[in-house]
């Protein structure tokens, strides 16, 4: 049958099994659009306020379930705004499908009003990009974006294609089902028996996993081969939700803002064993400094991570489920007493430390201030083990990073390798249409500010979504940083603004409330959740409040700070 | 550091060519230099590329090579058991004083004249590296107006072929 590329673009996506997909109309994806509002009973597009909060809202999407998220944009603006939404979700392995508009063939590389070259710009922050010139390639060059994007490593790919692929008109054949991934690659036998014997001959192993655990659906693997050599697992920022936070076994993130015991326990072990994790500067600090008391045994989907950051002392490329289902098997069942013991003395000082950080920081302690462990504390009583958090970028990212006891994989969606303020809205909104879950997004003032109008998309999708905003009227991550190393020299980092969160959430159709106690927050809370639409908390957080401990950059667990006077 | 030679193909298709050398610049990787051209099958280029690094850095671009789509094979040739060649065209000033000397040059590295004026000479010289770096260094003395040089290009000894699988 021969149909327009246009409709070739959203039959294929439907073939794909994309049920919904997010974007922002404009001159050169015109017929898509015109094909997509003729197929709506097939396929729902959400549309979003800005483009960067679609391509968000496809991450969120792709976390939350798994599945690749689509976004679609114009030429020009539409597509250079996804470019943030993309770097983002390449950083974080993500599977996306990013599908611009471009000006018709005749008219690329003549400057053309809203032309840009969108696969020149985006190589870099793709697994890889095309730009379809020839309409008989189309259906098949989209099969094989799907195929990448979630293929190994999952990553973002974008197609760019001309207007005037869009209307010429070409066969078209569907597939009876979505493109199979590219085969996995298994970890040879013989390294895994190599690693089973380290395991089995070290005496303080220490198990650092990442978010490979989760895209590779490794969980249950990871908690069995944990439980069999009696193995604590501390984690980066990605792996959060791989494991119910309070298994015993897990110490929690490691790294920069990671938990005390997480990090030093990986300092006095004699074994590292990665898994799916990359060793971003953020988890290992100096690298000099970094792996002087242990060996490290690597197991990642891919191979380019193997010895990229951290030279290893195994590097095993290889499916991570497949790997640890068959370590398994090939490592002693046993207990170490005295490691054990000594976790436990480390959580002890742990738990001692953040007392009296926090006794030093506030200077009302009185029972009723609201603080941010205390406003995670009261929200996650309300929120089922479905639920899914989002953040957004700072200090509230990495106190909800610490303290939200997480239950199940895909609960916790974060910008852990871009770090992108401005993230969570999109990325809520594109959770919950994906799984189908009350989401509560824990933001800042600075974070919020930057993408809010996708309130606008929330309302109008009318998303159960509670929005609780750690508002301390500062940037209280970089103040952070200039209170430490930079004199307290407060360069621009003071919002004070005179927005009023509670008016605008009013504004855009939503509910809000501003809190200043813990009393105030359960009552709004109570509210927000039974609500069953948008709710905007406010809450009040003191200015000086820091995320501690602090590793800082370029430093190591020698130089972490755990309170500061 | 040493340097490295690698044979890379890959797919003959827009843009393959910025992926590769894209890859380079953007993880801080230095390329000495870099050959494109077609190989014995239609679908495919084959790019030559010499670096300097150290093995972990070898390891690291070969790796990041053979993540990129359009990269069907990556292998690093062992300069003992390589071919490597490159061309090199050379103009320098003809003067009569000078002429005897040049010729002579030319005659002992196995150049050729390829173009004769009464003020110029276009030599062309095929060879390994330090070769053509050797008569560039001798050349200087009589006045080079221009040169350009291919950059390498390397195929292995023997009956190994770097091919797609």
């Amino acid at each position: 049958m021969k149909i327009s590329g246009a409709k070739i673009v959203v039959e294929t996506l439907i073939e794909q099994g994309c049920d919904t997909i997010f974007g922002y109309p404009g001159g050169q994806v015109i017929n898509l659009f015109d094909e997509l509002y003729l197929s709506r009973d097939r396929i729902t597009h959400i549309l979003t306020a800005h483009e960067q909060g679609a391509a968000h809202a496809a991450d969120g999407y792709a976390r939350a379930t798994g599945k690749v998220g689509v976004v679609i944009a114009t030429s020009g603006p539409g597509a250079t705004n996804l470019v943030t939404g993309i770097a983002n979700a390449h950083l974080d392995s993500v599977p996306m499908v990013a599908i611009t508009g471009n000006v018709p063939c005749s008219l690329i590389g003549r400057d053309s009003f809203q032309e840009v070259d969108i696969v020149g710009i985006t190589m870099p922050i793709t697994k890889h990009n095309f730009i379809v010139k020839d309409v008989r390639e189309l259906a098949e060059v989209l099969r094989t974006a799907f195929k990448i994007a979630k293929s190994g490593r999952p990553g973002p790919v974008l197609v760019d294609i001309p207007k005037d692929v869009q209307t010429a008109v070409w066969d078209f054949e569907p597939k009876p089902d979505p493109i199979r991934p590219y085969p996995l690659r298994f970890a040879s036998e013989g390294k895994l028996r190599k690693a089973a014997e380290m395991i089995n001959n070290v005496e303080r192993p220490y198990i650092y996993f990442g978010g490979g655990i989760i895209s590779g659906k490794a969980s249950k693997e990871l908690i069995n081969f944990s439980e069999k050599a009696d193995i604590p697992m501390g984690c980066s920022l990605m792996g959060l939700s791989a494991v119910p936070s309070e298994h015993p076994n897990f110490l929690g993130m490691n790294g920069m803002h990671g938990h005390y015991a997480s990090s030093v326990a990986q300092d006095e072990s004699d074994l590292v064993i990665a898994l799916g994790a990359r060793f971003s500067e953020r988890a290992t600090g100096k690298k000099e400094r970094f792996n002087r008391n242990f060996k490290i045994i690597h197991i990642d989907t891919d191979n380019a991570e193997l010895n990229k950051n951290i030279i290893s002392d195994l590097a095993i490329e290889g499916d991570i489920k497949d790997a640890l289902y068959r370590l398994i098997s090939m490592i002693d069942e046993k207990k170490r007493p005295e490691w054990t013991a000594r976790i436990k003395i480390l959580r002890y000082e742990e738990k001692s430390r953040t007392e009296n950080a926090l006794k030093l920081s506030h200077k009302d302690n009185s029972e009723n201030k609201l603080t941010p462990y205390s406003i995670i504390d009261i929200i996650s009583s309300h929120t089922a083990e479905d639920d899914i958090i989002v953040t957004d970028v700072g200090q509230h990212q990495m106190w909800t990073a610490q303290r939200y006891p997480f239950k199940k994989p895909r609960t916790f969606l974060t910008s852990g390798g871009l770090g992108t303020m401005g993230y969570g809205m999109g990325a809520a909104i594109g959770a919950y249409k994906g799984a189908g879950k009350r989401t509560v997004l824990f933001t800042g003032d600075g974070s919020f500010g930057m993408n809010l109008t996708e309130l606008a998309t929330a309302v109008t999708e009318n998303i159960p979504l509670v929005i609780i905003i750690m508002n301390n009227g500062v940037l209280g991550m970089v103040r952070q940083m200039q209170t430490l190393f930079c004199d307290k020299h407060y360069s621009n980092t003071t919002l004070n603004r005179k927005t009023d969160f509670v008016k605008v959430a009013e504004a855009f159709g939503a509910k809000g409330k501003k809190v200043f106690t813990r009393q105030e927050l359960e009552t709004a809370a109570e509210e927000a959740f039974s609500c069953g639409g948008i709710y905007v908390i406010d809450c009040a957080v003191d200015c000086d409040e820091f995320v501690l401990p602090m590793i800082p950059s370029g430093g190591s667990v020698d130089s972490i700070i755990t309170e500061v006077k | 550091m040493n340097q490295y030679v690698i044979g890379v193909i890959v797919s003959n298709v827009t843009g393959v060519l910025s992926r590769v050398s894209g890859m380079f610049t953007r993880r801080g990787f230095n390329i000495d230099c870099l050959t494109v051209g077609e190989t014995e099958s239609a679908g495919f280029s084959r790019i030559t590329v010499a670096f300097h690094g150290d093995d972990e850095v070898k390891e690291r671009i070969l790796k990041q090579l053979e993540k990129l789509h359009d990269v069907k094979e990556v292998e690093v040739l062992e300069k003992n058991d390589t071919v490597i060649r490159e061309l090199l065209l050379l103009k320098v000033r003809n003067s009569p004083s000078t002429r005897q000397d040049i010729m002579a040059a030319v005659e002992i590295f196995r150049s050729k004249i390829v173009d004769y004026s009464t003020t110029a000479l276009v030599c062309e010289l095929t060879g390994e590296t330090s070769k053509i770096d050797a008569f560039i260094e001798l050349m200087k003395t009589y006045g080079i107006m221009e040169m350009c040089r291919t950059g390498m290009v390397a195929i292995e000894r023997g009956q190994n072929c770097l091919k797609t699988r």
